[in-house]
């Protein structure tokens, strides 16, 4: 039998890496369902109809598998971690019943119109409806964050001891709720997910952009896809810089309000001025392979860098060793590896969009086959970046389950037996491999298939699609 | 701001006692849970009773849009449950730990099975997302059921006498709701013989709720008085009564009076538990509903919040509603 504490939080980092992907895609799309429509209704244009009605059965898609791995997150506070849920709750129940309320049901109640009620209502109706599935993700996102991001940087609170257990007692709700994380983290999250799905809408384009015209293949609407191409080239060319700047600033806001997590994130182990940053490090001993830099080390750093960084602008700041702090460090190598992939994720989504937009430029986007198979393998790129983000986010803060004040050691859930967790985190494992992958099926087969036929289409009878069987090229 | 911050943290607002209040809206919310998924669930149930591949259609059309907004009030149940009584959220969550896992697995299948059921025509792939579709949602109410019933009894362990057919009762009532709804939504000889199956639930559920009140009167010494006590006695009075209305109603084709009357159901049945189980809000531990309560200032928030959302949320779901009113029509889907 597994341990108890370790089969929790391994079963919540399992079904949080797998939610994550939902949330992700039903956030990142809202602005492009919203737009679809909006042009629809304006331009009466087939091709934002086609646009929204493909894109709509993958919102839907993820909406659902969303809320069955999501409930399981708001159940797992307190199944897995009661001790942490009653000492928290009057803090952190708050905002989890205030995204229900406010935004989940805003989100769930118009998808049904999105859905279903084209036909039924009013063109005014209908946009409403996209806007409010749009806003409940982002306000969905709003009131988690607030509750996480008050673990990272808890404010506004007291501690008490009520029945031999220590309860954090609310005193000033602004302060809380609007934490210093908060701004960080919500801006980092929503430009991540809509720079996400653009990476997933570029590539998923690109793929039928190549097979019709660097390939030839027959493809049902290719106007359709080149549309969609440019439209994510667009969404990536705003977003990719900015996540990229504004990840900077976050790095420096950790720097100064969570040291340990950034003394893992930069693997200093030691309390050091003019800290390079290593792009790479590797111990040269096999039993420091877990401990990044720890010694004999071999890697390429930039020197001054990461003291640079985090003080913004002095290759000579002090940054506080690992070894400095009371409470054990949290899994460096983690910490370390995904930070260092994130962000080289981030840079290279920078240069996908410039390449991307420069071909578009020169009025190549059918022909670069390379830059084709680069949006292709870089389709679920976007994803594994907010995944990687939101490693670096949950072990750095370890062994605080809420930073400085409560152990995720001390939060599990008190009576929960080895048994019960292994039992339940073997069956999280196999159901959610199930479902990831029935996802994956779903997604797989509604881009194979591609946007609804012109025949399909109400207002498409004026422009009957052309279907051409040469590339359009000829090349 | 006219309310200031220390007047929020000392003192009630309104000087209303918001314990007893939060208690009692986190039934009502259970309720809203409990009448418009059960309807899904229902839905799902009386699946198993169709062959016809356009009758089945049917059913998924008639739940199509309705389906992601009612199970919500399920996610609004857990998190006011955490926010109002964190200590009772935690140790019925952490006690029926496999039973919440169950539940949120059958939820899960429940959920996933009509997406599914859609994307393949195959009759292999339909066949068994079908039954998934029935297993999930006749599983969830059971369960449901019989975590709500463990909860008033207090019991220590899964599986209680009064869980059990508690639960039972729940798949019942779940059907009599599906069939009423199919009332609205069919025509033909699916909405007749939902409208048989309905009435021949609604009956089980009425002889189901005596049974578990029984079983809870047997077992439980402690909630004797209450068991006898007026209040309860006129709620079972309203059952009878909304039975019997069902039974009437269905007969006499008013669908509209049926599922009406299920709601009434519903109400009194989420009415009994909350009274039985008052001024305890967790009997396995004790506390009370003062006990267990969250302070003052965290309440007052929240009691804000629920007072101005909960009717935007009611008046957008009466959009819905009305915007999928009547029967469904031929070709309604996706996008």
């Amino acid at each position: 039998m597994i341990d108890p504490t370790f089969a929790s939080r391994l079963q919540f980092a399992v079904t949080t890496i797998v939610h994550i992907v939902f949330p992700v895609m039903s956030m990142g799309l809202a602005p492009f369902l919203i737009y679809f429509t909006w042009k629809e209704i304006r331009t009466g244009k087939p091709i934002y109809e086609q646009l929204r009605r493909f894109w709509v059965r993958i919102f839907a898609v993820s909406f659902v598998v969303g809320t069955v791995t999501g409930l399981v997150l708001e159940f797992e506070f307190g199944t897995n971690f009661a001790a942490f849920s009653t000492t928290a709750g009057e803090l952190f129940g708050g905002p989890l019943a205030t995204e229900g309320m406010m935004a989940f049901m805003l989100e769930a109640t118009f998808l049904g119109i999105f859905v279903f009620g084209r036909e039924r209502v009013s063109d005014a109706l209908y946009f409403v409806s996209s806007v409010a599935v749009g806003l409940g993700t982002w306000l969905s996102a709003v009131w988690i964050l607030i509750a996480n991001s008050w673990m990272q940087t808890p404010r506004g609170f007291d501690l008490a001891t009520e029945g031999g257990q220590q309860v954090v007692l609310l005193t000033d709700p602004l302060a809380a709720y609007f934490n210093p994380r908060f701004q960080y983290m919500f801006v980092h999250m929503q430009n991540s997910a809509v720079e996400a799905v653009a990476l997933f809408m570029a590539g998923v384009a690109a793929y039928h952009v190549f097979r019709h015209h660097v390939w030839g293949y027959p493809v049902e609407h290719p106007e359709f896809w080149e549309t969609t191409l440019k439209i994510a080239i667009v969404a990536l060319v705003i977003t990719a810089p900015l996540q990229v700047i504004h990840g900077d600033l976050y790095a420096r806001h950790v720097y100064e309000t969570q040291p340990q997590k950034f003394a893992a994130m930069e693997a200093v182990w030691e309390t050091d001025s003019y800290v390079p940053e290593y792009i790479v490090a590797f111990p040269t001993d096999v039993q420091d392979l877990l401990d990044p830099r720890t010694r004999d080390l071999f890697g390429i750093g930039i020197p001054g860098g990461a003291s640079w960084l985090a003080s913004g602008g002095d290759p000579q700041a002090t940054i506080r060793g690992l070894d400095s702090f009371e409470t054990e460090a949290p899994p460096v190598a983690i910490v370390f590896w995904s930070f260092r992939l994130m962000v080289g994720l981030g840079f290279w989504f920078i240069l996908l969009a410039f390449w991307a937009s420069y071909r578009w430029w020169r009025g190549e986007l059918r022909d670069d086959d390379l830059l084709h198979k680069a949006l292709m393998g870089s389709s679920l790129l976007g994803i594994l970046a907010v995944e990687l983000g939101w490693i670096v986010t949950e072990v750095g803060r370890q062994p605080w389950v809420i930073q400085g004040v409560m152990r995720t050691a001390d939060g599990v859930s008190p009576g929960l037996t080895g048994a019960e967790a292994t039992f339940t985190l073997v069956g999280f494992v196999t159901g959610y491999a199930a479902l990831l992958g029935l996802y994956a099926y779903v997604v797989v087969r509604l881009v194979r298939a591609g946007p609804p036929s012109g025949s399909d289409l109400r207002a498409n009878t004026q422009t009957p699609t052309v279907e051409s069987e040469v590339p359009a090229d000829g090349d | 701001m006219a309310i200031s911050a220390s007047a929020l943290a000392s003192e009630p607002l309104f000087g209303l006692p918001l314990a007893e209040l939060w208690f009692a809206l986190l039934f009502a919310i259970f309720g809203m849970f409990l009448f418009l998924d059960g309807f899904d669930f229902g839905i799902g149930v009386l699946f198993a009773t169709r062959e016809d591949a356009h009758e089945r259609e049917q059913l998924l059309t008639a739940i199509g849009p309705f389906w992601d907004g009612n199970e919500v009030w399920l996610v609004v149940f857990g998190g006011a449950l955490f926010a109002a009584f964190p200590a009772v959220y935690a140790n019925l969550f952490s006690r029926y730990y496999l039973l919440m896992f169950a539940i949120l697995a059958a939820l899960g299948l429940r959920g996933l099975a009509p997406e599914m059921y859609e994307e393949r025509t195959d009759s292999r792939w339909r066949r068994f997302w079908g039954a998934a579709f029935v297993v999930g949602s006749t599983v969830t109410p059971f369960l449901l059921g019989a975590f709500v019933l463990n909860w008033l009894v207090g019991s220590p362990g899964l599986a209680s006498p009064a869980g059990v057919v508690g639960g039972l009762a729940l798949v019942a009532l779940t059907v009599a709701d599906g069939a009423a709804f199919l009332g609205l939504k069919a025509r033909g000889s699916l909405r007749d013989d939902a409208s048989r199956d309905g009435i021949r639930a609604v009956v089980a559920y009425l002889v189901l709720v005596a049974a578990a009140l029984a079983a809870v009167y047997a077992t439980v010494p402690a909630l004797r008085p209450s068991l006898l006590s007026p209040v309860v006695g006129a709620l079972v009075g309203v059952t009878v009564l909304g039975t019997a209305t069902y039974v009437v109603a269905t007969r006499r084709r008013r669908y509209y009076v049926a599922f009406a009357s299920v709601a009434v159901l519903v109400a009194a049945l989420v009415s009994v538990v909350g009274v039985v189980m008052y001024p305890v809000a967790d009997r396995t531990t004790g506390l009370t509903v003062q006990e267990a309560v969250v302070s003052t200032l965290p309440l007052n928030l929240m009691s804000i919040m629920a007072a101005v959302l909960l009717p935007i949320v009611l008046s957008y779901f009466g959009v819905l509603y009305s915007v999928f009113s009547g029967p469904i029509e031929d070709g309604e889907a996706y996008g």
